[in-house]
Order: C-alpha cells, then structure tokens, then sequence
C-alpha cells in the first residue's frame, strides 16, 4: 500500500491560454480574409451592387454615425428579448420540476413538449401581435418566451431525470427528502442539460424580438428599423442595425457560456482541452 | 448471549406477478462485527437480497430486523452504508464533499465534517486529492473514496454489492486488505456480495453460499483463518482447503457459472 495510481493533473492557467491562442490563430486569419472579401473583393471585382451589400467600411461609417439611434433601438429589442428569455426559461424550469416530481403527469405531457419543440412558433409572431397589441413590448417578450420555453423544458425535465439508479439508491440509504435529493443530486445532475438549453434559448430570444418587430412594432425597435432602413434604401443603415443585432446577440450568448463554465467549473467539458 | 445486528427471517421475493421467485425462504443473522459474503451465480438475487436488508426494496414475505429495528426504521436512522459495484460518486463534488455527503446528510457541523473526511482520507491513503472530482480519478481511487464515504458515518452495518467486481485483479487484492483495515478499525459489521469464491474466503468470517433461481442459502461456511489476514493467508493450505469447501457448495447448489469463472482464474 505504498504506490497511489497517478491522478490527472490539473491544467494551469498558462497552459490553457496557451492553447486557445494557437487554437484561435485560424479563425483569426479567417476574420481578416472576410473583411478584406468584403471591402473589396466583391464590390470592385464581382460588381456586386451597394443595395445588395454596401461595402464594409460603408456600414462602419453608418454603424458610427447613427449610433446613438441604432443602440437605443438595439437597447429597446434586446430588453424585449431578455425578458422573452427570463419569462420562457422561468416558466419552463418551473414545470420541469413540477413534471419531474410527478413522474406520470411528466410522462403524459412529454411527447407534446417535444411535439411543440418542432413547430415553427415564430409562425406566431402576428398572432401575439394581435393579442398583446402591435406597438406593446408583451407581443414580443411573449414570442420570445415561447421560443424559449420548450427547449429549456425538455433539456431541464432530461437532466433531473436522467440519474443513475444507484445515486437515488444512495440517497435513499441516506433517509434523504425529497428536497435533499433535488438540491444534492437532481439539480446539479441536470446542470450541463440546462446551460446547453440557456445558450439555444439565448439565440431563440433574440431571434423572436427582431422578428416580432417584423410584423410591426414600436418606432424604437430594431427590427422596425431594421425594415424601414430598408424601405428608404438606406441599406448601410439597416446593415449596421444588423450589426447591432448581432454584437447583442453574441454578447447575450457569451454572458451564458461564461455563467456556464462558472457554475460547471467541476465538468470535465470545461477542463478537457488540455489532453 | 449473542449480540445479533441482522437477523432475516423467512424472506421471500417474487418479482411481477409471481412468474419469477428471486428469493425463497431465506434466514439467517449476523452477529456484530461479523464480516459475511454472500457468494452466487449471477441472478440468484444475492443483490435483491442485499437491497432489501437495506430497504432500498420490500420483500414479498418475511421481515429483516437490524439492531432489533423493521429494515426501514433502521433506514430512517442512518444505520445503513452502502458500496455499489460502480462507486457512484457526484461528479460534481470534490473527493472530500463526496466523503462528508452523509456528514451532511446527518447534520454535522463543518469542523466534525473536516476533522473526520481528514481522517477517512488518512485511512483509504488518498490524502493529496481533497480538491480533485472523480473524473481525474482511477477506478481503483474512485472505488476507494466510495469506501471512505459508507465507513465515514460509521453505520451500523456495511452493505457491499460486489464493490470490486469492475476492477483488475491487483487493484481488487490491494483493496481487498484496505478494506479489512478498515473494518478491523472501525469495527464495523458488513454484509458483502460477491462472486470470486478466493475475494470471499479471504474477506469474511462466514460465506453464504446462494443457489440459483429461486435464491436460497443452500449453506454456510465458516471462515476460521486466523485475523488479521495477510497476503499470506491467500497462501496457506487451510485458505485452499476452504476455497475448495465453498466451490464444492456452490457446485452442489448447482452454480456451474460461479465455477467456470473459478477455473479461469
């Protein structure tokens, strides 16, 4: 009893920042080959014309000049597209633990969570139109939410379920409550499942504001820019809008990512790159 | 008078609608401090046995009485530390959260939680890896902080489902005489599920051996090598001779599995 097998090290920091500044020297070379494409590769060499796809430096000029107008608009739907995503992602952890606790509701009402998971419910969008009213932000918080709700409901109910009978053998070894075996067992268990929904649903929310703005909307809302940018032929504008959109978009997915590799800091996802 | 910790009285288990009898008529007790195997083919229910002494599932007829107490009184007391065949631990806990989660369970205070995960760590010779999750572990580590975990709390009674049968050989002997450290330390009774014959003549101080469907004692052999085993009890005359007394058991009770398995090894 002398000798201990050796353990995985751990990764240093040095180590992993390493690793992704190779990893990332690619994507990098790609980025700048994009811009070039679209400065001057399309519009000098391929004539492909300004209302198609303004040039680049064209819509940073615009993303600039129109910047206080675009953020607040960008403000305006990502706001929408938040609470889209906490009403959705709220409301659907809810009744995962509801469908959880009572196995046979949660088995009956499985295949239609999964059914609705399928449809195109952005095919509502000018249906909450007409119930939560055109210019009202519920329209679009409301559409978001959907979206949001039934993915983040069949990863949630997955994860709190999907635990191996010996761990709920333990646990009832331990006399542990119900509510011991959520908090020490189902609730980390289905952590992983939970943030791989939150990043999906992070997207759906955005997606939902800009294009419940689509159908009508409030002057101040991105997507009715977007539109109307558009309608004027001031498409460096509405290019920079979509910019806008986009940086918001990214910027609301990473802000999960980054929660995730926080909460699963244990995961071996979040280690793993090293070996 | 004998101080008896489990006594199993006439239990039976018939799973589904009585197309198939797992368990029939089984008795027996276990005195404290005793450490007894139970030794069958696959499938003659030495683990729904196991499972239902710990209340983890009901017996069809018969009852279990640890301490004196139903099986399921002695659940809502803590009475019980269990060992699986995989080590089922929370990947999401360090190797000392995973030792103090009875601790927890039972509603230590942080300082007894620490003081005794140090000590249980010292004991399985794992100290070094307080801060490390399971996954970075090896088996043979993993299988050792789940014993660490079920002796942590001192139960009354130790309930091992074949807790080295997924590991190699050399790993299972080292940890065949970690755990009767343990257990000579503690002072703990455990009830041991295996199917190496040489795992259960080495370990125990009685092994019951299982026939097949439906699961009965078809007998019990006392264990009489001297304590504390070594590595070389495995090789004394008296450990092959009773090694041979057990195959003979099984062999009687119809346990052809258990025996080619034996000859292979």
């Amino acid at each position: 009893m002398t000798t201990i097998a050796e353990a995985i090290p751990r990764s240093t920091l040095a180590d992993r920042v390493g690793t992704r500044a190779r990893d990332w020297v690619p994507s990098v070379a790609v980025f700048a080959l994009g811009i070039v494409a679209w400065q001057w590769l399309i519009p000098d060499v391929f004539g492909v014309q300004r209302f198609l796809l303004p040039r680049f430096s064209a819509v940073i000029t615009a993303f600039w000049d129109e910047r206080n107008a675009l953020w607040g608009a960008g403000w305006f739907t990502f706001k929408e597209a938040l609470g889209g995503f906490a009403l959705g992602c709220g409301l659907a952890l809810i009744v995962a633990l509801l469908l959880s606790r009572w196995k046979h509701v949660g088995d009956a009402l499985m295949p239609y969570a999964i059914a609705a998971n399928a449809i195109p419910i952005i095919a509502f969008a000018p249906i909450t139109n007409a119930w939560f009213g055109l210019l009202s932000p519920w329209s679009k918080i409301v559409i978001s939410a959907v979206l949001c709700f039934f993915p983040v409901l069949v990863n949630a109910l997955r994860g709190l379920t999907s635990v191996r009978p010996e761990s709920i053998e333990l646990m009832r070894s331990y006399a542990a409550s119900e509510r011991a075996v959520y908090l020490r067992l189902r609730i980390p268990n289905s952590l992983p499942f939970l943030f791989t929904a939150l990043k999906v649903a992070s997207v759906l929310a955005m997606i939902g504001a800009v294009v419940g703005d689509y159908f009508g909307g409030s002057t101040s809302a991105l997507g009715v820019q977007i539109q109307s940018s558009v309608a004027l032929g001031q498409f460096e504008t509405a290019w920079a809008a979509i910019l806008v959109a986009s940086i918001l978009g990214i910027a609301f997915y990473s802000a999960i990512a980054v929660a995730e590799r926080f909460a699963l800091s244990w995961h071996p996802s979040t280690r793993s790159r090293v070996e | 008078m004998t101080d008896v910790v489990v006594s199993i009285q006439k239990l039976s288990k018939v799973f589904g609608r009585g197309n198939l009898t797992a368990l029939k008529d089984i008795s027996f007790e276990v005195e404290r401090g005793e450490f007894i195997s139970l030794i069958g083919p696959s499938g003659c229910g030495k683990s729904t046995l196991l499972r239902i002494v710990g209340d983890i599932i009901e017996p069809s007829t018969g009852a279990v009485t640890v301490n004196g107490k139903p099986a399921r009184r002695a659940r809502l007391d803590r009475d019980y530390g269990i060992v699986f065949q995989s080590p089922v631990l929370y990947d999401w806990r360090t190797v000392t959260r995973n030792i103090s989660l009875p601790l927890e369970m039972l509603g230590w205070d942080r300082g007894r939680r620490a003081k005794r995960v140090k000590e249980m760590l010292q004991l399985v010779e794992l100290e070094g890896f307080e801060n490390h999750h399971p996954w970075q572990l090896s088996g043979g580590m993993q299988q050792r902080v789940s014993l660490a975990r079920a002796f942590s709390f001192s139960p009354a009674l130790l309930l091992m489902d074949e807790p080295f049968g997924a590991l190699d050989e050399m790993t299972r002997e080292r940890l065949n005489m970690e755990l009767l450290q343990i257990w000579s330390e503690i002072g703990s009774t455990v009830i041991f599920v295996t199917h190496s014959i040489q795992e259960a003549v080495f370990l125990s101080t009685r092994v019951a051996v299982m026939s097949a469907r439906p699961g009965r004692i078809a007998g019990i052999v006392p264990v009489d090598l001297p304590q504390p085993r070594t590595a070389a009890t495995r090789e004394e005359p008296r450990f092959f001779e009773l090694v041979t007394q057990v195959r003979e058991q099984l062999h009687a009770a119809g346990a052809d599995e258990v025996l080619e398995e034996a000859a292979l090894q």
